[in-house]
């Protein structure tokens, strides 16, 4: 039901949208069985000339089988629901699969540096790559992201991942994240992609995509409503260009 | 008749002492009289937190633009609205009228003595109430503002001055919501103290009318899980004050923790307003129904099971907050589980009107809508109980309308029919039946034509406390913007329609249709009472021989058998 509404482009929003998709099963048969029985029974039981209601006191067995069997399918649908967000949590939270590279995330009030590897592939390296709210990665390789705040609690959220962790002061918060794929949706903007002043003359965002936002998701102060990022998805030829052009000390200066 | 011998011992009565204005209307200990206190004030601020809504709401539809009655609405402005908004609505409006208000007037007429146990204690509640109301009013008037660091106020924004700005707005802010616990506490212990010590002689346990248990209920679990709350907001207030570093990590602090405390008080405090608005419709129901309640102990252990699983629940608000992982798993459980007892009491509620004899009176729409509506905020919120979900959902517009859907049914539509069901006994008159319904209808539909866009809004991942999406160019397509001026026209034919409200509010308690003690054949004792009931409620104390809820029992000639009548 998700997905109809946004892009479900990591390799586990499929998974989140599922849980979604059953829950939403799940639980909008209930709601629309207990209207239906509801608003039938304010017609069928309507006030009428002469008509006395019935007592029913609810305590006999058989009359208590009404509630009780319908609680106990409510119960079944439960373990169904708990069964499958424990599962989907497990593999998006409680698992970090190897990393191909590691992103660090600084949230503080109010905006985003992002800090990437350079071309050779390890944070914390001469050739890192520093951005203010935007951040460049490669579609089908397994991120890590090192979630830290400076000040107050943040919230790293990128909707189209269907990826949401709050960043705390004083920790380091790890998670991971794969793209798979630019997704179809995501055409980047001249002016918020790229920074330039006149849409018409900016060659560098011609054609390209895999542009989303990124949102601070936990209240952080006077300026949440203005933190918000963008996420450049490269394929991996954009991406070594990109590499290639930002970082200050290529792998050729370094040897 | 006994009635009319009755009414006249009364006249008699309530002559006998006369009161000034001021001694009779604001330092009364008479509960009715502190009801209205807590009433109005109640409504005073509803509409001070509708009229926040409508600013912010504004804002939302047409960013930047001035709004007619307030101005351009600056970031912080809008920052302290939606603070202010969430803490006005849940704090002081939901707290004092749906168990403040409605337990001082329902417990002792329903449970058929004179007063509350402790009547000056119940005058300093209020009293201590008010007081926190101007002090939370107040921190919009102070250097720097009111307090715009959301309601759930974490800190380390709320904590420390440089953050967020508002120095003296967010101490005030703090001790206002301290304040009002305690004039909660102190209206807890005469909730509950009343209903165990001074019923009437013959109502035993299982006779005591469903709200006043749920009123009973919501009391202790409001005084178990208040107390970590307290001690965070003190902890809080030293943090900002003193120099202290609870919540500061920096200095060894946790700011989680404030997160556990607050938590730990603030689930329960939804079933503590949920379960007063849910026996409030019980009450209705069966009177307009004609019913008795179906399984009236399933439905009492229903809330008990609902109490005390909310006390194991608290941490699914935290599941992406950095607490261990593992945790959720646990609280992912209990949060689920507990739409088997909230489920099990929406089926009792359908099986009651099984074979009933159904009106639609103004305060049976308003019982009924709140089943309707009840119903979709429960659903919704398994989306966010389960963890694996509420990964994409923490947060977003779809949180805020599944929350809605609850506390607006608990809320306005659970005190809207409480208010039109008593109004008779309240004021002796009758609330005028036909602006009574188009309040109704034009309120209700409002009500799911501002919340179902948000829904969608959140699906799409908008989310929460930002001013002007603009900022976000996946949410401001033009789709999202359509749906967001929807939702706001909506808001505005909402408030504007509560002047309907009002109006027959004011001119019905004083112009209505006279009635007389039982216009709509109940059975509980408040109708025993003359309305209005006078200082002292009953002129003659009631026995009582059943339980509440006999109406239509087989071989009798009419159709409720009130609990006071020997035969």
């Amino acid at each position: 039901m998700v997905n109809y509404y946004i892009e479900a482009l990591s390799t586990y929003a499929e998974d989140v949208d599922n849980i979604i998709n059953l829950i939403f099963v799940f639980a909008g048969f209930w709601f629309i069985l207990c209207e239906i029985i509801f608003f039938g029974f304010l017609w069928k039981f309507r006030y009428k000339e002469g008509e006395k209601a019935q007592y029913i006191t609810g305590e006999e067995k058989h009359e208590k089988k009404w509630i009780s069997i319908p609680h106990f399918l409510v119960l079944v649908c439960d373990v169904f629901i708990i069964i499958g967000a424990v599962q989907v949590w497990v593999d998006v939270k409680l698992t970090l699969p190897p990393p191909d590279a590691t992103v660090r995330v600084v949230a503080q009030q109010w905006a985003w540096t992002f800090v990437q590897p350079g071309p050779d592939g390890e944070l914390d390296t001469p050739d890192d790559i520093t951005t203010a709210d935007h951040l460049f990665i490669e579609e089908n390789k397994v991120y890590h992201y090192e979630l830290v705040s400076r000040d107050v609690l943040h919230d790293f959220s990128v909707p189209v991942f269907r990826l949401k962790q709050d960043a705390l002061p004083g920790r380091v918060i790890k998670g991971w994240f794969e793209a798979n794929g630019k997704g179809e949706s995501g055409t980047c903007r001249a002016d918020v992609d790229f920074g330039c002043e006149d849409p018409a003359n900016c060659p560098e965002a011609e054609g390209k995509t895999g542009c989303y936002d990124i949102q601070c998701a936990e209240m952080c102060g006077i300026g949440h409503g203005i933190m918000s990022a963008r996420i450049h998805i490269h394929s991996a030829d954009e991406h070594r260009a990109w590499q290639a052009k930002n970082s200050k000390t290529p792998l050729a200066a370094n040897q | 008749m006994a009635h009319a011998a009755a009414a006249h011992a009364h006249d008699d009565h309530g002559h006998h002492h006369e009161e000034g204005f001021i001694r009779k209307y604001f330092w009364s200990t008479d509960h009715k009289i502190i009801c209205f206190q807590y009433l109005f004030t109640g409504m005073i601020l509803a509409a001070i937190g509708g009229f926040m809504a409508y600013a912010f709401r504004m804002q939302l539809a047409f960013p930047g633009e001035s709004v007619p009655l307030f101005g351009v609405v600056s970031p912080y402005e809008y920052n302290s609205l939606v603070t202010n908004h969430g803490t006005v609505m849940i704090f002081w409006v939901a707290m004092p009228v749906l168990i403040a208000a409605f337990g001082n007037y329902l417990i002792p007429l329903m449970l058929g003595c004179d007063d509350m146990v402790f009547p000056r204690l119940n005058r300093l509640s209020f009293q201590v109430f008010l007081l926190s109301a101007i002090v939370l009013i107040a921190s919009f008037f102070v250097e720097g503002g009111a307090f715009g660091g959301a309601w759930t106020a974490y800190p380390p924004l709320s904590a420390k001055a440089h953050y967020n700005l508002t120095p003296a707005g967010s101490t005030l802010w703090v001790i206002a919501v301290a304040l009002e616990f305690v004039a909660f506490l102190m209206g807890g212990i005469n909730f509950i103290t009343t209903t165990m010590n001074s019923r009437a002689p013959g109502m035993k346990m299982w006779d005591i009318p469903m709200v006043v248990w749920m009123i009973v209920i919501a009391s202790i679990l409001f005084m178990v899980s208040v107390g970590p709350l307290i001690a965070g907001a003190a902890m809080l207030v030293f943090d900002q004050m003193l120099g202290t570093g609870f919540f500061d990590p920096n200095r060894g602090g946790d700011p989680v923790l404030w997160q556990h405390l607050f938590w730990f008080f603030g689930h329960p405090e939804v079933y503590v307003v949920l379960l007063p608005a849910i026996g409030i419709v019980a009450e209705v129901m069966c009177v307009f129904s004609r019913k008795k309640l179906f399984a009236y102990k399933i439905v009492l252990y229903t809330a008990f099971a609902t109490g005390i699983l909310s006390f194991f629940v608290w941490a699914h608000h935290q599941f992406i907050s950095g607490i261990d992982p593992r945790m959720a798993n646990i609280f992912t459980v209990t949060t689920v589980l507990i739409s088997v007892p909230l489920a099990e009491m929406m089926f009792v509620f359908i099986a009651t009107l099984y074979g009933g004899s159904i009106r639609l009176t103004t305060p049976m729409l308003w019982a009924m809508s709140f089943i309707a509506t009840f119903l979709l905020g429960g659903v919704t919120g398994i989306f966010l109980g389960a963890s694996g979900a509420d990964i994409y959902f923490h947060d977003t517009y779809f949180v805020l309308a599944h929350f809605h859907y609850t506390f607006y049914p608990i809320a306005i539509i659970g005190t809207m029919a409480g208010v039109t069901h008593w109004f008779p006994k309240m004021f002796g008159r009758q609330l005028n039946e036909f602006w009574g319904r188009v309040h109704f209808w034009v309120t209700i539909i409002a009500f799911n034509c501002i919340f179902i866009p948000l829904f969608v809004l959140g699906a799409g991942g908008q989310h929460r406390r930002i001013y002007d999406f603009q900022n976000y160019p996946d949410l401001a397509g033009q789709s999202m913007v359509n749906m967001r001026v929807f939702a706001t026209i909506s808001l505005v034919i909402m408030l504007v329609a509560q002047f309907i409200f009002i109006i027959n509010f004011i001119y019905s308690a004083f112009r209505g249709k006279k009635v007389g003690r039982n216009p709509y054949n109940a059975t509980t004792l408040e109708w025993v009472a003359p309305s209005p009931p006078g200082h002292g409620n009953f002129e003659e104390m009631p026995t009582v021989y059943r339980g509440p809820y006999e109406y239509s029992v087989p071989g009798r000639d009419e159709d409720y058998w009130p609990q006071h009548v020997p035969n």
